[in-house]
């Protein structure tokens, strides 16, 4: 392909692949414990960041990980306390932050095309010295996900029996908390604040439509994430489209050609074998824990 | 004289200042079979929940192996059997990585499994009658095989004492055999057991000795309670103890 022979159109590519392979393999912990929106609310936090780091003359990407890993840490102790609704902290997250980020954008000498380059996304502007950053902390992110596996499952899968099991559930959770953050903020490169959370989540979602299991469903979703990252920006570079958007219809493209197919299977089978015979379970009591 | 495994001196548990458990000691000494009864509501999850540091003691202490459960580490001694599988989740999971997690308490968090994790994941899934469901996603699983399946993930790390939370309630007849074997096995091999239950079924033959808690309070500390009026008739066993301060029909349903 000619247009990577420019060198930023090849950086973009590789950072699209880093952020593609590292954004489901954390993306499925927060799907397993239905959070998956959560990187929505802290990509709106670190949305101040970057208005607070265009206003400071910062670099707007250090100052973001900075206020979405306190929002990240934020979200996790209401979580974890589980006094206020969740939904509602993450409403007064969502929203807060992201009017936080408007303003203060709208105060710096920055022009609305830059906020626009946060919001939804800037490959092709993206520098060696961004390469970088994104380079090492997706690969941290990468590994650590994958070296935890088995404990962040656990911790995500049954909360309560990681406790008795005497993992570090507190730390587990918080270094969830602050790798969303991390994610969300190199991620912000590529497609965007406000398209984050799609790559961390719909790779999984489609990945989990055909596989039995965990490490299936994680290997699956990166190999799609991977593919969505790629594809994404070649799409965008032949068809001159937005690069994030490009990446993200395709993820979600990818979501319903095998929804349908799975769909598809399923009622093939159905035909050509008899309905199972439901299997016959007592009434459970009822047991009242608390 | 047995170690005690399991001592629970003057414990108290409150929820939004409402009591659930007043003044409850209990000990439980290795080798035991011991079985928490009680009505719906009565506090008897509140009290294992306590024993395992779930739940916040108000007053009073629960040591464990001789430690207090502040300062006890060695939670690898301990297989929790909650009583379903936690509120599940979209992710799919197989029924070999449910119950790889129960290695984690041994293996610690950093250190990828070897050989021996997966011989005993293997085991555990043997005791239980899974063996040949590893590959299966959990959720295709019956409720007396995912109940299976968590017993299997305590199994797998090798405990000393056992802790289980209603593992027969809704659960089909076929597994609670099962699990009445596996559990049997356990004990023969020197484990203690401490279940919280609300019919004994087929695990009766196995418990000598019944807790009853009543209304927050240990009412009752001995032989299982033999079931009385209609409880005893052919088909119904139930095991509803009957104590004496409470008020008639109470327990009936």
């Amino acid at each position: 392909m000619d247009l990577f022979q420019y060198d930023f159109m090849l950086r973009a590519l590789v950072g699209a692949l880093v952020i593609g392979l590292a954004a489901p393999a954390l993306g499925i912990y927060l799907v397993q414990r239905r959070l998956a929106l959560i990187g929505d609310g802290i990509g709106h936090v670190a949305l101040t960041g970057v208005g607070a780091g265009l206003l400071l003359n910062r670099s707007p990407v250090l100052v973001a990980v900075v206020a979405a890993t306190l929002g990240a840490i934020v979200i996790e102790l209401v979580r974890s306390r589980g006094r206020t609704s969740g939904d509602l902290a993450l409403a007064l997250l969502f929203y807060g932050g992201i009017a936080g980020g408007v303003m203060l954008v709208g105060l710096s000498d920055a022009s609305s095309g830059s906020l626009n380059a946060y919001l939804f996304g800037s490959l092709t502007t993206t520098s060696p010295a961004d390469l970088v950053t994104i380079g090492v902390l997706g690969v941290a992110i990468l590994v650590t996900m994958l070296v935890l596996r088995p404990a962040l499952f656990a911790v995500c899968h049954d909360e309560e029996y990681a406790r008795v099991s005497g993992l570090p559930v507190r730390a587990l959770n918080m270094l969830l908390a602050v790798g969303t953050a991390v994610t969300v903020t190199i991620a912000m490169r590529a497609v965007g604040v406000l398209l984050i959370s799609a790559l961390m989540v719909v790779p999984v979602a489609t990945a989990q439509q055909v596989t039995r299991g965990f490490r299936s469903t994680m290997a699956a979703a990166m190999a799609l994430g991977l593919f969505a990252a790629g594809a994404g920006v070649w799409v965008a570079a032949t068809a001159d489209t937005a690069p994030g958007a490009s990446v993200v219809l395709l993820a979600i493209g990818s979501f319903l050609v095998v929804a349908l197919l799975a769909a598809g299977r399923r009622a093939l089978r159905r035909r050509t074998r008899p309905a199972a015979v439901p299997v016959a379970e007592p009434t459970e009591h009822e047991v009242v824990l608390r | 004289m047995t170690e005690p495994v399991i001592q629970v001196a003057h414990a108290a548990v409150g929820y939004d200042g409402r009591a659930v458990l007043r003044d409850v000691s209990l000990t439980v000494t290795a080798g035991e079979v011991v079985a928490v009864l009680g009505a719906n509501g009565s506090g008897k999850s509140t009290l294992i929940r306590a024993v395992l540091g779930l739940v916040p003691l108000g007053a009073g202490s629960v040591t464990l192996f001789g430690t207090p459960q502040r300062r006890f580490r060695q939670w690898h001694r301990i297989g929790y059997v909650p009583q379903r599988l936690g509120a599940g989740s979209g992710v799919p999971a197989t029924v070999g990585e449910v119950v790889a997690s129960g290695r984690l308490a041994r293996r610690g968090v950093l250190r990828l499994p070897g050989r021996a994790d997966r011989e005993a994941v293997a085991a555990a899934l043997r005791a239980v009658g899974l063996a040949d469901r590893a590959g299966d996603p959990v959720a295709t699983l019956s409720g007396g095989q995912q109940q299976r399946t968590l017993i299997a993930r305590a199994l797998a790390g090798r405990p000393e004492l056992l802790v289980l939370d209603e593992p027969t309630a809704g659960v089909d007849a076929a597994s609670q055999e099962a699990f009445a074997t596996a559990l049997r096995d356990f004990r023969d091999g020197g484990g203690t057991v401490l279940l919280v239950a609300h019919e004994l079924g087929p695990l009766r033959p196995l418990i000598r000795r019944a807790v009853v808690v009543h209304q927050g309070g240990i009412c009752h500390d001995g032989a299982v309670p033999e079931p009385a009026g209609h409880h005893a008739e052919p088909g119904h066993d139930h095991v509803h103890p009957h104590c004496d301060e409470e008020p008639a029909g109470l327990w009936s349903m």
